[in-house]
């Protein structure tokens, strides 16, 4: 906070307003608080995203993908599906987007276990194909048809997620992402398949000896990976923007990894990390309005709080002990030659 | 000799442990100086302070005469001290220079001096006798090979003081020796070497001076060459030793495990075991003697399951297991203590109960469902913790904070639990204290009683002449010979063990 109060000094900007409309904008009332949360569903979901996988020792990069093919499914289900009563269609469009999801998420699953191919790559690469391929559909075969607007028709009324705060944007999807980080948690430490994934991730043979089956857990982590990813996309079609258009995502998926790693991967950290990444990108949009704050400096600061955040594991020996062998899959990936390795090392 | 480094009234505590209560130890320029103490005594605690990579709650830290602040490895690092630790911290994928180099700073800006290095790491090898090969890859060498890239790699960032933790745990005989050598090198050139072992006659072989560890407290300093193993017993554990252990002779009962003709290769796609037969029943424990690396991993690994077989038959009492999975293995009643207990054998991530379960966590009790039922898991947890005795302050203690011994009883709970009737057991006792080494003998004689057939592979002679009933010695893949145990001539195992057959077959 001090270094990015410097950074707005040298900037010739006055810090004390600009961290009063930071925090203004943030939580100052109730519609600054509703938008906070609005921000903070997403992240959330992301956040999730990345933490099932990493259970798993995988390091899933695609949530930005999986959001895309979440919301894209979830749209369609929205559109296409007409006259179902709310209580049977908004369930059925969020099943859609977690399925887009999950399915996405599956694909990366399927090529490790079945060729060994690192999922850093093919999250990453399969990011790409999602993004493009919801650009082509916009701007193509799924266009509405008046105007020259690249986004598609809006959902049906039945499949909005319904506003749950009067006077803000709070939609019901918030709901559903503390329900998912429920689900996360009782999941792995409650459920054998959980179980399996936790011991998978931590240490592979000695799930194979106990009688698991990697694979099995790998694929399992990866579609609620996915699912995740893909419910971050539906809940934002579904709750805020209620029509699929191109890059809708501010790169969501990404701030997940990082809200994940904040929260150290843990479900209250998670939540916590998500409604800080919140408050920090709904007050830095107030900054930018009314101090002329440019909105790179909130990623500076989003930036500083991760680097104190691994600084703080960093000054514990157990977790520099952590890092270091976080570190060493990387090297490892990469003196694979890229092959990667990560998550099958024995 | 002068004093070289000297550690006063130092005092770790760990939430709910006393790991080291008020240790005073030195050591002289040019000495090897033993460390020896039961599981859980707090030697590698001891060490790990000096190392820096935890801090004394109290106590102060003398290098050559002026008190020292070790806050880290590095800091330890610059004043001289290497550390090879009781579990290796190499990276498999690079090779010996890349390891030896790895996490150092660079001085000449960000090219890595490759060739340089790997110069240097050839000059401390002829130096100290320490054969080793710069360029090829850790993850194709052996074990006593990797332990000394570990040497080198200490030695390279200028160690004086080198701190070995039960080097030998892992190594054949012939490893040992020549390990002793180098350290033998080592101190000629005035290092000093602290040694972990709980193997006495080790102690006895290579040290000046030992420090014996109880429950934490330094309980007396002696040269080596003035006390007895017994009396080195004595003081670790507090009382009498039994070296030797009772085998009531028995009568065997029906077969449990059958081979035939077994076939299998190794990872590297090599024929590992060739046209294998052997037979264990009831109540009867058959030793598998052999020099390390010739089929004994890949042996267990079909049995368990782990394995493919590419020939041949496994069967459980009349029950083809052949190539079937390792759950349905253990189900049918087979127990495991496989080789690496940190590899294999434990989730050292995660808590205590968490891998008592391991292998039992889908069934009832618990499991109901889907879900896990963790009462249950902490009920039966305590239980076995009580009745192993593992010293732990709960049961929600991560695995890898339990000392090396207190990590095998839990693995012995865990396996011995399920009144098995089948127990494959692998090197059981490495690593252990003279004191859990009985106790693991005695455990596995139980179970031989209990009814239950016992595989015990290991390269300690010694433990399989005393253990078993009969004797099976394994060259290249291959049974040189089966021999009873009343029968069995030394001599004789030694040259079976070097690729002799033996005709007759007990
Ligand atoms: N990080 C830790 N947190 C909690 N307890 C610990 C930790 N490290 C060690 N202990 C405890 O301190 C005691 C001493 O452990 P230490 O590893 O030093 O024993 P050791 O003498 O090296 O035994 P071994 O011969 O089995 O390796 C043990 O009771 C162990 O459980
Ligand atoms: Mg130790």
């Amino acid at each position: 906070m001090a270094v990015g109060a410097a950074i707005i000094r040298f900037m010739g900007l006055d810090p004390v307003s600009a961290y009063r409309a930071l925090v203004l904008g943030s939580v100052g009332n109730l519609n600054a608080v509703g938008e906070t949360l609005v921000k903070a569903v997403p992240l959330m979901f992301t956040g999730l995203s990345f933490a099932f996988a990493f259970r798993c020792g995988l390091i899933n990069i695609g949530a930005e993908g999986q959001l895309y093919m979440g919301g894209l499914l979830s749209v369609c289900a929205g559109v296409f599906i007409k006259g179902l009563p709310a209580l049977i269609h908004l369930p059925l469009a969020l099943a859609a987007g977690f399925a887009g999801g999950g399915l996405w998420g599956l694909i990366s699953g399927w090529l490790k276990t079945r060729f060994g191919a690192s999922e850093i790559i093919t999250t990453v690469m399969l990011n790409y194909v999602a993004i493009y391929f919801v650009s082509y559909l916009v701007t193509g075969p799924l266009k509405a048809p008046p105007g020259n607007f690249p986004h598609t028709e809006p959902v049906a009324v039945t499949a909005e997620l319904p506003r749950i705060l009067a006077g803000t944007r709070l939609h019901l999807g918030f709901i559903f992402a503390l329900l998912a980080i429920c689900f996360y948690y009782v999941f792995l430490w409650h459920t054998r398949e959980g179980f399996e994934l936790r011991v998978v991730g931590q240490n592979t043979e000695a799930a194979k000896y106990a009688g698991m089956k990697p694979s099995s857990s790998i694929m399992t982590a990866m579609f609620l990976a996915g699912g995740m990813g893909g419910l971050a996309g539906a809940g934002e079609i579904l709750g805020v923007q209620h029509r699929l258009m191109q890059a809708f995502s501010p790169g969501y998926g990404f701030d997940g990894i990082a809200v994940a790693l904040l929260g150290l991967n843990t479900p209250l950290g998670i939540f916590l990390a998500a409604v800080l990444f919140g408050i920090l990108r709904s007050g830095g949009n107030m900054m930018q309005m009314m101090v002329e704050v440019p909105i790179a400096l909130i990623y500076i600061i989003q930036a500083l709080v991760i680097l104190f955040v691994v600084a703080q594991i960093m000054a514990k020996p157990s977790g520099r002990r952590r890092l270091r062998s976080f570190l060493r899959d990387f090297r490892l990936f990469e003196a694979s030659g890229g092959a990667g390795r990560i998550g099958s090392r024995g | 000799m002068s004093t070289v480094l000297e550690m006063k009234n130092i005092t770790k505590k760990f939430p709910g442990v006393l790991a080291n209560d008020n240790v005073c130890f030195s050591a002289d320029s040019g000495e090897v100086h033993a460390l020896l103490g039961e599981n859980g005594a707090g030697k590698t605690t001891l060490m790990n302070i000096l190392y820096g990579l935890y801090q004394p709650t109290s106590g102060e830290i003398y290098l050559k005469g002026r008190k020292v602040e070790i806050t880290s490895p590095k800091v330890a690092i610059e004043n001289g001290i290497g550390m090879v630790h009781q579990h290796f911290m190499l990276i498999p994928a690079l090779s010996v220079v890349e390891n030896v180099i790895l996490g150092m700073r660079q001085r000449r800006g960000a090219f890595l001096a490759i060739d340089e290095a790997a110069a240097k790491v050839k000059d401390l090898s002829a130096r100290y006798g320490l054969a080793v090969d710069p360029h090829r890859k850790v993850g194709d060498l052996s074990v006593g090979e990797r332990q000394r890239v570990e040497i080198v790699k200490a030695l390279y960032r200028g160690a004086d003081l080198l701190i070995l933790d039960e080097p030998t745990a892992v190594l054949t005989p012939q490893e040992t020796d020549e390990l002793f050598g180098v350290i033998r090198h080592l101190t000629a050139q005035g290092h000093t070497v602290i040694f972990i072992s709980h193997k006495l006659n080790e102690v006895k072989a290579i040290s000046d001076r030992v420090t014996v560890l109880r429950q934490g407290r330094a309980v007396t300093t002696v040269k080596t060459s003035r006390v007895s193993k017994e009396e080195l017993a004595r003081f670790m554990v507090g009382k009498e030793v039994l070296f030797d252990i009772e085998r009531e002779p028995l009568e065997p009962g029906a077969p449990v495990l059958r081979l035939d003709q077994i076939e299998a290769d190794n990872d590297l796609g090599l024929r590992a075991l060739k046209n294998v037969s052997l037979e264990i029943r009831q109540r009867e424990v058959l030793g598998i003697a052999g020099v390390d690396g010739n089929g004994q991993r890949e042996l267990v690994e079909v049995i368990c399951g782990l394995r493919k077989a590419s020939r041949g038959t496994v069967w459980l009492g009349d029950i083809d297991v052949t190539n079937a999975s390792p759950r349905r293995i253990t189900e049918l009643g087979t127990a495991h203590i496989p080789e690496d207990r940190q590899a294999r054998g434990l989730v050292l991530t995660m808590t205590l109960k968490e891998n008592l379960v391991l292998h039992d966590y889908y069934r009832p009790p618990f499991s109901r469902g889907h879900f896990l039922n963790w009462k249950e898991i902490r009920d039966h947890s305590r239980r076995l913790i009580r009745e192993f005795d593992v010293r732990t302050p709960h049961e929600d203690l991560l695995a890898k904070n339990l000392s090396g011994g207190n990590q095998q009883k839990l693995i012995l709970a865990r396996e011995l639990s399920s009144q098995p009737q089948l127990l494959v057991a692998m090197h059981p006792t490495r690593g252990l204290d003279v004191g859990a080494i009985e106790y693991v003998h005695r455990k596995i004689m139980e179970q031989r009683a209990r009814g239950a057939a016992v595989l015990l592979v290991s390269t300690d002679l010694d433990e399989i002449l005393s253990l078993s009933d009969r004797i099976a010695v394994i060259y290249e893949g291959e049974i040189m010979g089966i021999l009873a145990n009343h029968q069995v001539d030394i001599g004789e195992i030694g040259l079976m063990m070097a690729g002799v057959k033996k005709t007759a077959v007990a």
